[in-house]
């Protein structure tokens, strides 16, 4: 004890305000298994995690329990950081929200807070300068795990886009100076530029000649979609290569035709088959069928 | 001495017009300003009509960047060619030039591309 730390209100002057912490460390972990119990039980009551099963709630809860004192007691928010990464890598895929997450520990925060009141309940004054010291720590500790759950689930969703991206536009060789390049679903402003690219890297890459564009796995179309598509086949052409484009469904051929976007210059064949047969006639392919090849 | 010509005569483009059986063969190795391209143009029509052509290919792989004012040059060379009884290609626009050229709205009408000077020889039909 110091002389330094003297109370404004006098009161207790035997237990200062640095005593107060340790104090309050030493009941969270003398309490652990009761507090930690409560906790468990009240996640369940509020529906949170429940995604996971109760045996691994459980398990969660204890290692945040303890990461949660540990930062009460030594102010340092690095390691519950590290945890906190660590636990979203593990529950992002498995569906957790991001206000179950902030759920959780402001359920800690008030479970502690509770047996705090308990504790002090006797005491008004010291319970107070108690809150005062750990109410900011477990406002922090709050705060700390939200924004890494939340970072942590930014990064997954950008490395998903990435990937989607990556994996979206594949464009093949099917024959000698053919290329063919299936979209598969919404195309929006990004996409369609990066498909472009690489349409004309590969057009590049593989000498192609023709290009059949399907666009069955297209779910709809706007005009925006349309004429970047028309874009890309002018693209094409200032390349050296002439584009197919197959797979306009009834209903977005009648969208084009309403909202009134112009892909009469576009040669168009009903479906990827077709295409790929026009596109073989065109480069002087002949595909004919061995008679006994069954 | 004529003075008012913007670009001396004697400074050498950077781009050589070679003749080939029927054809020209244009190939141009640096970006050209405005005033080179004129002159380009200005020069290969002219030989077109000296050497009797039938075709022109112009090779623009060595281009990074194709401005709006080189591909209206371009294509209005080509028209002015076919006028003269010559068709044109034009090969080896890069994929980034060709993304820039459709972004910016420029089209080359009338003007045939090809994908290499092997494309376009083909085309041209040596």
């Amino acid at each position: 004890m110091t002389d330094e730390t003297s109370t404004p209100t006098g009161a207790e002057p035997d237990r200062g305000d640095e005593l107060l912490l340790p104090e309050l460390v030493a009941h969270l972990r003398d309490n652990r298994t009761q507090l930690r119990q409560q906790w468990a039980e009240r996640i369940t009551d509020a529906h949170l995690l429940s995604s996971m099963t109760n045996q691994e709630v459980f398990s969660e809860a204890t290692s945040v329990y303890d990461n949660y004192v540990e930062v009460l007691e030594t102010g340092s928010v690095k390691a519950l950081q590290h945890y906190a990464r660590d636990l979203s890598e593990r529950i992002i895929p498995r569906g957790v929200e991001t206000h179950e997450v902030i759920g959780i520990v402001l359920l800690l925060r008030d479970v502690l807070a509770r047996s705090l009141f308990e504790k002090y309940r006797d005491d008004f004054e010291l319970l107070n300068r108690v809150l005062d010291a750990y109410e900011p720590a477990a406002n922090r500790i709050a705060n700390t795990v939200a924004v890494s759950f939340v970072e942590q689930r930014e990064r997954v969703i950008r490395d998903q886009q990435d990937a989607l991206l990556e994996l979206s536009t594949p464009v093949l060789q099917v024959r000698e100076r053919l290329l063919i390049l299936p979209i598969i679903g919404v195309l929006d402003q990004t996409r369609a530029q990066q498909l472009t690219e690489q349409l004309l890297h590969g057009i590049r890459a593989h000498r192609a000649k023709l290009v059949v564009i399907d666009v069955t796995g297209v779910p709809d179309m706007d005009e925006s979609v349309a004429n970047s598509l028309v874009d890309t086949v002018t693209a094409s052409r200032l390349m050296g290569a002439d584009v197919i484009i197959t797979g306009l469904s009834s209903e977005i051929a009648q969208t084009l035709v309403t909202i009134g976007v112009d892909l009469s210059k576009m040669h168009t064949v009903g479906d990827l088959q077709g295409g790929i047969e026009e596109a073989e006639r065109q480069l002087g392919f002949r595909v004919s069928k061995v008679p006994d090849a069954d | 001495m004529p003075t008012d010509v913007p670009t001396a005569p004697h400074v050498p483009l950077p781009a050589s017009i070679l003749s080939q059986g029927p054809n020209l063969i244009v190939s141009i190795h640096a970006a050209l300003d405005d005033q080179q391209l004129e002159r380009l143009q200005r020069d290969l029509l002219e030989r077109v009509g000296r050497d009797r052509s039938r075709g022109i290919l112009i090779d623009v792989a060595a281009l990074d960047v194709l401005d709006s004012f080189a591909a209206r040059t371009l294509a209005d060379l080509a028209y002015m060619a076919q006028l003269r009884g010559a068709r044109t290609v034009i090969v080896g626009i890069a994929p980034d030039v060709a993304m820039t050229l459709v972004r910016l709205g420029v089209r080359i009408p009338l003007t045939q591309t090809a994908l290499d000077l092997e494309e376009g020889l083909e085309w041209l039909g040596t």
